[in-house]
């Protein structure tokens, strides 16, 4: 994608995103900065539709917006200090250390990779596009080893879940008695 | 895919309105300085929209329609009163809705509480994108727009949260809570149930699967009459639509999410709530029962008619069942999402799957596709007998006393339980 149209969107999108994920940081209100968070990955869905991936936007709003945001969103309100004035925290210091510490590593990571930079020729929208079949092709044949690996933590992460807010009296129902 | 040749390309050819919009749009785009002609477009889009699709669905067969068609389920005459057989209700509503005070509580988050509506209304108007109406009328023929619809689906539930989380009110936190509980629940088997379909066709795009419907000269929802059901259940769930609708159930949590809204405010909810209906039945028009095509007659009728005819056939369904069934509690349906729609859902998606791998495995001829129909829609019937009357629990016909208090273990006096539990 080239053109006015689409440069307008990218710095509409990199406001946008860029806003947010501010916004996120400073704001004082819990669920204010669960909003924003939503508002910054439907930003990043927007640069994968830019990059003409549209299969991974679309994977970006289901995964992340419609489950994974509602799921925070659930658990925000079941914080019991999740209040309107939820803003002091004891953590500055070493928040501010982790996130230095944070910030060296990705700058270091942009830095120090070569960036494959495409000539701005119009060769490039002749393209082959990746369809959704291939995704899934490569998935489950060239991939299929970490593809299986995140399914068993997936599971793992639910009997633990399960064992978490088992109850006494529920552990004591299910004993031999 | 390659479009269909069905319609000319002339842009009197009024079978399809994308060959007079395309025409009209790339004659001025030279006249007219640029960046113009996308205002122009929208300014377009917008009219004709509006003129085909949102003052007849929405207004007179989503607000009147459905009001008068339950009133006749339930005996009643419904609105009668307003211009000839009361069809200026709607317009009477609207205005008397545009001059209520919106009220604010004083405690309410207002910032939230005015974006609610705004962001409610936003991704309605985002589902009609994808929605084929024609051979050449869709807006942005993507090669993923089923999973589109699936993703844009899921942001109204985050409205509904915002605006209840705004008001700083009990009840209104209930409805949130009770909406994306719900909608937790449901995705999952709508989402299973709407593979079994991407299985069959081998696509994600809705304008291929009308293709692949029309070429193969069968319905979906002869195929995948389990998906069919899954998807109707699942989405009035979504959509709050009534014998589902506990997110606002008024004899439970007063409005729900809306409580404290009035006025216009609410006013954006009420129609957008019959925005979401007409785009899901659109979407079920599209994916189950053929979109524009209609065995042949789409070279005759323009295929947008036949197509709004469909889904204003599949809302009858949405209102029908509304008048009809009492609302559920949220316990029968949450054990309803996951206890029957989930291992329908599965079953179904193994059968399509055998039937696919069949299919392209041995070569099959198309006409197998008949044989896959028969095949489903006695399993789909079996499946769902088997589950409700062999595999789940029998509903007392006449129950002598109620079944909560009998498991709980009879009724016990208050002082006796508190010294019970220590």
């Amino acid at each position: 994608m080239e053109g006015v149209g689409a440069a307008v969107a990218f710095w509409t999108l990199a406001g946008v995103t860029l806003f947010a994920a501010a916004g996120i940081m400073f704001s004082r209100n819990l669920l204010h900065a669960v909003l924003l968070l939503i508002l910054t990955f439907i930003g990043i869905a927007g640069f994968f539709v830019l990059l003409s991936a549209e299969f991974l936007a679309m994977a970006q709003v289901i995964i992340y917006v419609g489950a994974i945001a509602v799921l925070v969103l659930f658990a925000v309100l079941l914080t019991p200090r999740a209040g309107r004035d939820n803003g002091e925290s004891k953590m500055l210091l070493p928040a501010v250390l982790l996130a230095v510490c944070l910030g060296a590593v990705v700058l270091f990571v942009i830095t120090d990779t070569s960036w494959n930079t495409v000539p701005s020729a119009p060769a490039v929208e002749h393209e082959p596009k990746v369809a959704a079949s291939d995704l899934g092709e490569a998935l489950l044949s060239t991939w299929i080893l970490p593809f299986e690996l995140a399914s068993v933590l997936l599971t793992a992460a639910l009997v633990g879940a399960i064992l978490l807010v088992r109850s006494p009296e529920e552990e004591a129902e299910d004993m031999p008695s | 895919m390659a479009p269909p040749v069905l319609v000319t390309d002339h842009w009197y050819d009024f079978r399809d309105l994308g060959n007079l919009s395309s025409r009209l749009l790339e004659s001025l785009a030279d006249v007219l300085p640029q960046g113009a002609v996308y205002v122009l477009a929208a300014v377009i889009g917008f009219v004709a929209s509006f003129v085909i699709f949102v003052l007849p669905s929405q207004l007179f067969v989503g607000v009147y329609g459905e009001r008068k068609l339950i009133a006749r389920v339930q005996s009643r005459y419904g609105p009668n009163r307003v211009g000839p057989f009361g069809l200026l209700q709607p317009i009477a509503d609207t205005i008397k809705l545009m001059q209520k005070e919106a009220l604010t509580p004083k405690s309410a988050d207002r910032a939230l509480m005015y974006a609610a509506p705004a962001l409610f209304v936003a991704p309605c108007v985002l589902l009609f994108a994808v929605i084929p109406f024609g051979p050449n009328m869709v807006f942005a023929d993507t090669s993923v727009s089923l999973l589109f619809y699936v993703a844009i689906s899921a942001l109204p539930v985050i409205s509904a949260f915002i605006a209840g989380w705004s008001h700083n009110n009990k009840y209104s936190v209930f409805g949130s809570v009770r909406m994306v509980a719900m909608a937790i629940s449901y995705e999952v088997p709508l989402v299973l149930g709407l593979l079994g379909i991407v299985l069959f066709t081998g696509t994600l795009s809705l304008q291929g699967i009308t293709i692949w419907q029309k070429e193969l000269d069968i319905w979906l929802v002869v195929l995948q009459p389990i998906a069919l059901a899954i998807f109707f259940i699942g989405v009035s769930a979504e959509l709050n639509r009534t014998p589902t609708d506990i997110a606002e159930a008024e004899s439970e949590i007063v409005a729900g999410y809306l409580t404290e809204y009035s006025g216009m405010k609410w006013g954006l909810f009420y129609g957008m709530d019959i925005g979401y209906a007409l785009a899901a039945s659109a979407f079920a028009a599209t994916v189950f029962l053929g979109g524009w095509t209609l065995f042949g007659l789409e070279r005759w009728v323009p295929p947008w008619i036949i197509f709004i005819g469909k889904t204003h056939l599949f809302y009858a369904l949405f209102i029908w069942t509304r008048g009809t069934l009492p609302r559920l509690r949220i316990d029968q349906l949450m054990g309803f999402a996951w206890k029957f729609m989930l291992p329908l859902a599965l079953v179904n998606l193994v059968m399509v799957a055998t039937e696919r791998m069949f299919w392209v495995e041995q070569a099959a001829d198309d006409s197998v596709v008949y044989v896959f129909a028969l095949v489903n829609i006695v399993a789909a019937g079996a499946l769902v007998y088997a589950w409700s009357r062999i595999l789940g629990y029998r509903p007392e016909d006449y129950p002598t006393k109620a079944r909560l208090v009998e498991t709980a273990g009879g009724y016990v006096p208050i002082e006796s339980a508190k010294g019970g539990a220590q």
